[in-house]
């Protein structure tokens, strides 16, 4: 069995609980929006979810998008599910409402594409790019390019891709080679790009490419690059999709999962020039693509809370239908009772909880920095590589043990399982591998401002100690405490050490990247348990059950994950030089 | 022409029902409680006649504390103009709602009053009826589909032996089953312009009525447990045990 229900109650107590959403919305003056809004559109959103695109994900793993003609057909029935999506209006909710959004907060967003990812993750791919353009051309395109493409994007009509990685230029852009060439209004565009995600479709009357590429005279490297629009279809007179671009989808590849979400190599000016209208300045491109990384980098961690979840709920119940092995009165026993089972139940269900707290809480973040909230942007920069990475580390672990939890039937894929485990893996490579997640921690949000808002994020961890405490989790608190306590002396490790050489902040920077995943992890898992104990379970809408399964929830990560903190504190701080020892020949 | 639909919050379908210790109630602390699918399905009805331009005005009514405001609130997400709910502590009797909903008529003049067959908690399938009787209309219960044209009701009901088709002059009421129709997902813009949809609040008092609270509830026992069947060999064993052991032919 593969159904998926949203988990509005979880979803529920983290905005609640951890994010204060209601002060939240205070600070953002949004006088009509609150938790019981937020609430409705999670459950409604919940529905669609569970019944219209769930239903599809198997059937798109079985059955990718193909390509026939320069055209991408994707798979059955996922048009249909793309236009209720579309008419429900849910590619309207965090736009602003000059574009025809809902200017609803982002952390709502958020909590709502946790449910189209858990319930298709190839689909919700699609309205996720759409998402990434309509931020681009909010934060950097004119007037009139805004006029022309944005209430369609905004509303769905139409979606956006983006077009950044060519052969030769993937995790370093710099070497970006496609070219653009001015000529009167527009520039004429030529060059292929690899992996492009949905770059073509037949569910919209038009898809808006966002493009890098180089002008004939610009400087070579980073300062060169310039971003573009490029519509599959140009506008007519009437703002209407007319004549097709010069641009289209050449090859599709073939994957390990994501088999709905069409992966194309795009093909730029094979018949002189892609029309293309830039964004923005000349030059300034690869600029415009750093003020959307973060929430870009945040979406593909919450995938991996999204297809972790999909996969735990499955494993839970599979472990409940499965029975092994009899009681003494001959009944037979469900695998769910077998206790390497739990654990491994339990494993799926902490690391999820705690994902979605983090996400939710990072994700609150960029509406806190939005409202110009003291600190919010230094710790969305640090939270941001950590969501990324650590949440799409764990979707591999986390997908791998709901295949344990099914046994042989894990590795058929008839199951279902092995589609999640499949699903997941790209999540750590694609929008900047996690080795580049790290890098990026490690070196632009910790050693460039001396570690200035990891100490203010380590300070705020250690305020926790007391919550737990007050609580009556002592144990809990102790783990906890002596965590934190680790993190400060890593901090303090890489601060002295980063001036020895580059090569060892990059050998450790992994190391450190999974510390302050499961460190922050247990951050918000100690809120959650003391927030859980400090309710009242008669009187809160929670219900004892739900608290109580919190609070063990809790207490199982600072059992199972806190350890891992040590482990990775004491890779880190050996400097892992024996990593540089052979040459490379002596691989 | 103007609607009524009224609404019921229970305990959702999908919630699998505990009784209290005592039996004196169903348990429904920290339980996930929706709108009655009956009445959802009602509300569908009347957006859909809303859309083809037969009706103009829908008023969805609950009765009940103000948590019942909800699945008010739902209902205008899926298209009802405006809410009035009578507050009262519990859910009273079918009969007290269906004196509720009349009286509330006094005021607002509906031409169409679309309920749900029964709700899902109580199963009592009566409001409906009631109300038609209290106003003197016609009803057609069991509606699996509604036309209206030059102030009529033509009425397909779905009975034992098939279905029946029925004429009605306006007002009057409908009563809906599970195949009416199947009701939309609320869209987000519409979640969000329910939230401004106006919704009056009327007390038993305002209204002038006293709560008849006719029937008690006296205990409320699960249904008894599935015993595991068994498998039979053959249709010949089949038969003897039909026969034989459950004495069913
Ligand atoms: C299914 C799929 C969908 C995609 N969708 C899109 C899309 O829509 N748009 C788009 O533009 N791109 C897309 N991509 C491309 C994706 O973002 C890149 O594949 C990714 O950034 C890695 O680049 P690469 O493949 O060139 O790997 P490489 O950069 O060659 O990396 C290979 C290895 O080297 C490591 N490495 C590279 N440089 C460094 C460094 N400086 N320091 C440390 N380690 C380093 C990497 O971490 C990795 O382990 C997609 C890719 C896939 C597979």
């Amino acid at each position: 069995m593969n159904i998926y229900n949203a988990p509005a109650q979880d979803t529920a107590f983290v905005l609640d609980q951890l994010v204060q959403f209601d002060k939240l919305c205070e600070a953002m003056h949004l006088e009509e929006v609150n938790l019981e809004l937020a609430n409705v559109i999670v459950e409604e959103a919940g529905k669609l979810a569970s019944e219209v695109l769930a239903p599809l994900n198997a059937v798109g793993d079985s059955n990718g998008a193909k390509l026939s003609d320069d055209k991408v057909q994707e798979s059955p029935g996922y048009s249909d599910a793309y236009q209720q999506y579309m008419e429900n209006g849910w590619a309207t909710l965090t736009a602003p409402e000059a574009f025809g959004g809902q200017a609803l907060p982002n952390v709502v967003g958020t909590a709502v594409n946790e449910l189209w990812h858990s319930a298709n993750m190839a689909f919700a791919l699609c309205p996720m790019l759409t998402q990434g353009s309509i931020e681009a051309l909010i934060a950097h395109g004119s007037d009139e390019l805004q006029q022309a493409y944005l209430p369609r994007l905004v509303s769905g009509e139409w979606t956006g891709t983006m077009n950044l990685t060519e052969p030769a230029a993937g995790s370093d852009l710099a070497a970006v080679a496609t070219k653009a060439v001015p000529n009167g209004d527009h520039y004429l565009i030529t060059g292929q790009k690899i992996y492009i995600t949905w770059g073509d479709h037949q569910m919209t009357p038009n898809i808006v490419h966002l493009v890098l590429a180089r002008l004939p005279d610009a400087p070579a490297g980073v300062k060169g690059i310039s971003l573009f629009i490029v519509p599959k279809f140009l506008l007519d007179e009437n703002g209407e999709p007319g004549e097709l671009n010069d641009a289209k989808c050449i090859a599709l590849e073939h994957k390990l999962g994501i088999h709905a979400s069409p992966t194309c190599t795009m093909s730029f000016g094979d018949n002189g020039g892609a029309v293309g209208y830039i964004v923005g300045e000349e030059n300034k491109g690869l600029a415009y693509m750093f003020t959307m990384m973060n929430h870009a980098r945040q979406s593909v961690g919450l995938q991996g809370l999204s297809i972790s979840e999909r996969a735990y709920q499955q494993a839970a119940w599979y472990a409940k239908d499965r029975t092994q092995g009899s009681r003494k009165d001959g009944t037979k026993i469900p695998i769910i009772e077998h206790p390497d089972v739990r654990r491994m139940l339990m494993a799926q269900r902490a690391g999820c909880e705690a994902m979605r707290g983090l996400a939710l809480i990072a994700a609150a973040e960029i509406d806190r920095a939005h409202a110009g909230a003291a600190g919010a942007s230094e710790r969305v920069e640090l939270l941001t590589p950590i969501v990324k990475g650590w949440m799409t580390e764990m979707a591999n672990e986390l997908t791998s043990l709901n295949i344990q939890v099914h046994g042989g039937m894990g590795f058929i894929e008839e199951s279902g399982a092995p589609q999640h485990y499949r699903d997941a893996r790209i999540l750590a490579i694609y929008e900047g591998t996690n080795g580049i997640q790290a890098l990026d921690l490690i070196g632009r949000k910790t050693l460039s401002d001396q570690g200035a808002a990891l100490a203010a994020l380590l300070d705020e961890m250690a305020g926790v100690e007391a919550e737990l405490r007050a609580a009556g989790l002592d144990k809990f608190a102790n783990r906890y405490a002596a965590s934190v306590a680790r993190g400060a002396e890593v901090r303090e490790w890489i601060l002295e050490n980063a001036g020895a050489d580059r090569q060892t902040m990059g050998a450790v920077a992994f190391d450190f990247l999974m510390l302050m995943g499961y460190l922050s992890g247990a951050w918000v898992m100690a809120k959650s348990a003391a927030s859980a104990k400090a309710l009242d379970a008669q009187e809160s809408a929670y219900g004892a059950p739900f608290l109580s399964a919190k609070v063990a929830t809790a207490r199982f990560y600072a059992e199972h994950y806190l350890p891992r903190v040590e482990q990775h504190a004491q890779t880190l701080m050996t400097g892992l030089d024996a990593a540089f020892v052979l040459t490379d020949e002596q691989f | 022409m103007k609607a009524i639909v009224a609404v019921k919050r229970v305990i959702d379908y999908n919630v699998k029902v505990r009784v209290k210790a005592d039996n004196s109630d169903v348990d429904l602390a920290n339980t996930k409680m929706s709108i009655n699918p009956f009445c959802e399905i009602a509300v569908e009805e009347a957006v859909r006649l809303k859309e083809a331009g037969t009706v103009s005005e829908i008023v969805v009514v609950s009765v009940g504390p103000k948590a019942v405001q909800e699945q008010m609130r739902y209902a205008m997400a899926l298209g009802a103009d405006r809410g009035i709910q009578v507050e009262t502590a519990a859910a009273p009797s079918s009969l007290d709602v269906a004196r509720l909903l009349a009286k509330i008529n006094e005021e607002e003049n509906a031409d169409l009053f679309i309920l749900g067959k029964q709700a899902i908690d109580s199963d009592n399938n009566q409001t409906g009826q009631m109300l038609a009787a209290l106003l003197d209309i016609p009803q057609a219960t069991f509606a699996s589909e509604v036309k209206i044209a030059d102030g009529k009701a033509e009425v397909t009901r779905e009975v034992d032996g098939g279905l029946v088709t029925l004429e009605m002059d306006l007002p009057a009421v409908v009563t809906t089953d599970l195949r009416l129709n199947e009701p939309r997902f609320a869209a987000l813009p519409k979640i969000m312009q329910a939230k401004r949809k106006p919704l009056a609040v009327k007390t038993v008092e305002e209204l002038g009525v006293t709560l008849s609270n006719s029937t008690e509830l006296l205990s409320v026992e699960p249904p008894a447990e599935r015993q595991a069947g068994i498998k039979v060999g053959s249709v010949d064993e089949l038969l003897d045990k039909l026969r034989n052991d459950a004495q069913v032919l």
